[in-house]
């Protein structure tokens, strides 16, 4: 190695050693929290998924295809989602499938819960935007697998770190989705509620949010993908579901398996973002 | 006469270097010159003009001449640098510029309504949720605010429509839904931000007729802004030209096209039609000035074609058209007169230009009377004042 190099390798930045001690720092210290908050999101999420386990399967897609023709009015959908749902019971991956469900709407709900208010912010505050873009690219980009690794030493295994994890990831496109949305609400018509006297939160409520929803719920619809794409990895640290017969299927080889648990993730997929398409498209 | 809206020496910079700009504007500056060193832009500079109630007052000038600007500040959409304007607020007068967050919500929701050039109608709403925009922005209760939308989608004939979306509707359709929405907050005030100009021009003559009908009904007092001269004519009870950001000219539409203060001025007016905007009162000779003769007749034209006989009171006793009798008709019923009899046509001094000039037209170029509203002579019309008016000489 040429001197320079090695002068320069000599005084490695210590980043990964800080790192350590600061996640050693706050397992030291803050370990039964984070154990307890986990033991809590465990609980809540094995519960729900036993409630709907205890559901008879045929009932529940009965029902889950219900919300879907509320949601959308149309016959075709309804009965499509219906189909998919029978296809999973078929193939003898419904457990896994509702667990995947519960982590998935769950990671989106969180994601959109924290997402549109912080998009929101972004939108009227450019300072607070300029701050929050550099973080929202080091969550997208930051390979998740890195992340895992702290998650996994202070939550432990389960569900709870696979939703924390989820949750990391698909923040940023609530936050995005959002702030455009309401970035490109046309000046027009932000002066109409103006000129007749909107208060702040009413200029929010009746002009910023309706005219920013499709936006909105678009980054919604992509809140699921992408938890669904996380699930594979999520399972890799004790989140149950169809991740882990894909894991499994990945660690036997076993092709039939993979191409299973694979293709009932597809259909998920399919069937939410139909269900989840409210406003973008039909009505305007 | 009340005053509805005062702007007293409104000067609108902006940009950062607000005290910067404002020196500049007292030393004369001109837009250029102030975008140059401070990198501001001068939106509008010591604009003063008094608003009265009930009047139309249109706004003119190119695009760029600031008169936008200068309405925005009456509802406080564009901050006003420093300056006064007084709005009226039922029995008090309130300063936009100073007066603090909730007066302004009040002030924009009972006494200052706004339509829009591109309409600003939300896309989500229908026509009906639109129009009650502001009624529900100000905490109107529901059956109150339903009533008194349907009354207004009335009255610019869009009942039908009020389940309809904005989008579903023509151009001149979305912009009577604006008009009913300001409107319907019954407030006195109303700001026109160049409300016809997205419009084509049949629909914009139609929009043009229908607010001067609603306004003989309504009485509003109304600031339009607008680039076309025609309009401005059309619609003013008062005319307001701005360049760069100054105020250039105020007055009657009759003065701006008699009396252009500047080649500014000039220019916009050289393409009017004077016919849309004189009238009889604006050529007229004053019957003082006209050549008295014996016995009291009086000669209406310099050829002495035609003369009056004028009694005590002012009215006319008889007339004579070369020499013959005649009679004298009004020009009301100009079309409607055989051509045969010997006439002398009269008009009031509100009757416009054009329906003069057909009367003189009728009459083998005879001169036309003026008489005021209880039928006295106060003046007379020949062909050479016509002429001359006509032909801004």
């Amino acid at each position: 190695m040429d001197p320079i190099s090695q002068f320069m390798v000599d005084h490695k930045i210590p980043i990964g050693a800080w790192g350590k001690a600061f996640f050693g720092f706050l397992t030291d210290n803050f370990d039964t929290i984070f154990r307890a908050f986990s033991n809590g999101l465990n609980f809540l999420l094995d519960g729900l998924v036993n409630i709907l386990l205890m559901v008879p399967p045929v009932l529940l897609a009965l029902v889950i295809a219900a919300i879907a023709w509320l949601l959308q009015r149309s016959r075709p959908l309804a009965i499509g989602v219906f189909l998919g749902l029978i296809f999973i019971i078929n193939q003898n991956l419904w457990k896994q499938t509702v667990q995947t469900l519960v982590l998935v709407v769950a990671a989106a709900a969180m994601a959109m819960a924290i997402g549109v208010p912080l998009g929101i912010w972004a939108a009227h505050k450019p300072k607070v935007y300029r701050v929050m873009l550099p973080v929202l690219d080091l969550m997208q980009t930051l390979p998740t697998f890195v992340y895992l690794i702290p998650v996994l030493t202070l939550f432990g295994l389960g569900n709870a770190p696979g939703l924390i994890v989820t949750i990391i990831f698909v923040i940023p496109t609530a936050v995005r989705l959002t702030h455009l949305g309401v970035v490109s609400v046309p000046k027009s018509i932000i002066e109409a509620g103006e000129a007749f006297g909107a208060t702040k939160s009413q200029l929010l409520w009746k002009v910023e949010l309706p005219s920013a929803l499709p936006t909105i719920m678009a980054g919604l619809t992509q809140s699921i993908m992408l938890s669904l794409s996380m699930v594979v990895f999520a399972a890799l640290i004790g989140a149950g579901g169809l991740g882990t017969e894909i894991n499994r299927a990945l660690g036997s080889r076993r092709i039939d398996l993979g191409l299973e648990a694979g293709l009932a993730i597809v259909v998920l997929a399919i069937v939410l973002d139909r269900m989840t398409r409210i406003g973008v498209g039909g009505k305007k | 006469m009340t005053v509805a809206v005062d702007f007293r020496n409104v000067d609108i910079v902006f940009g950062a270097d607000q005290a910067g700009s404002l020196a500049m504007i007292d030393a004369g500056a001109t837009r250029a010159e102030i975008l140059e060193k401070t990198g501001n832009v001068l939106g509008c500079a010591g604009a003063s003009l008094t608003v009265n109630e009930g009047e139309i007052s249109v706004l003119m000038g190119l695009s760029g001449s600031g008169k936008s600007t200068l309405l925005r500040a009456v509802n406080r959409l564009n901050v006003v640098s420093r300056g006064q304007v007084l709005v009226k607020d039922g029995d008090k007068i309130v300063d936009v510029v100073t007066c603090d967050q909730a007066t302004l919500r009040r002030l924009r929701q009972k006494q200052v309504a706004m339509v829009f050039q591109q309409f600003g109608l939300l896309p989500w709403r229908t026509v009906e949720e639109n129009v009650g925009l502001g009624l529900e922005l100000a905490g109107v209760p529901e059956a109150e605010r339903k009533e008194r939308v349907h009354r207004q989608l009335k009255l610019v004939n869009l009942d039908q429509w009020s389940k309809k979306y904005a989008h579903e509707l023509s151009g001149g359709m979305q912009q009577r839904v604006g008009l009913a929405r300001a409107f319907a907050t019954e407030a006195p005030i109303l700001l026109m931000d160049e409300p016809f100009s997205a419009l084509d021009p049949l629909i914009r003559t139609k929009l043009q007729d229908e607010l001067l009908q609603l306004q003989a009904e309504l009485k509003k007092t109304i600031i339009f802004v607008s680039h076309d001269l025609e309009e401005a004519l059309k619609i003013g009870s008062h005319i307001t030209i701005m360049e760069g950001g100054r105020i250039v000219q105020t007055g009657a539409p009759e003065d701006i096209v008699l009396r252009p203060a500047n080649d500014y001025v000039r220019d916009f007016i050289a393409n009017v039609n004077p016919l849309s905007v004189l009238t009889a009162w604006n050529v007229m000779r004053d019957r003082r000035d006209l050549e008295q003769g014996k016995d009291g007749w009086v000669w209406l034209d310099r050829r002495k074609t035609t003369r009056f006989k004028i009694d005590d009171h002012g009215l006319v006793a008889a007339a004579e058209r070369d020499g013959k009798p005649a009679v004298w008709v009004s020009c009301a019923d100009v079309e409607s007169q055989p051509e045969e009899v010997a006439q002398v046509f009269w008009a009031n001094p509100g009757t416009s230009l054009k329906t003069v000039m057909l009367a003189m037209h009728r009459s083998q170029t005879a001169p036309v009377a003026l008489f005021d509203d209880q039928s006295r002579f106060v003046g007379a019309i020949g062909i050479r004042d016509v002429l001359s008016a006509v032909l801004r000489r």
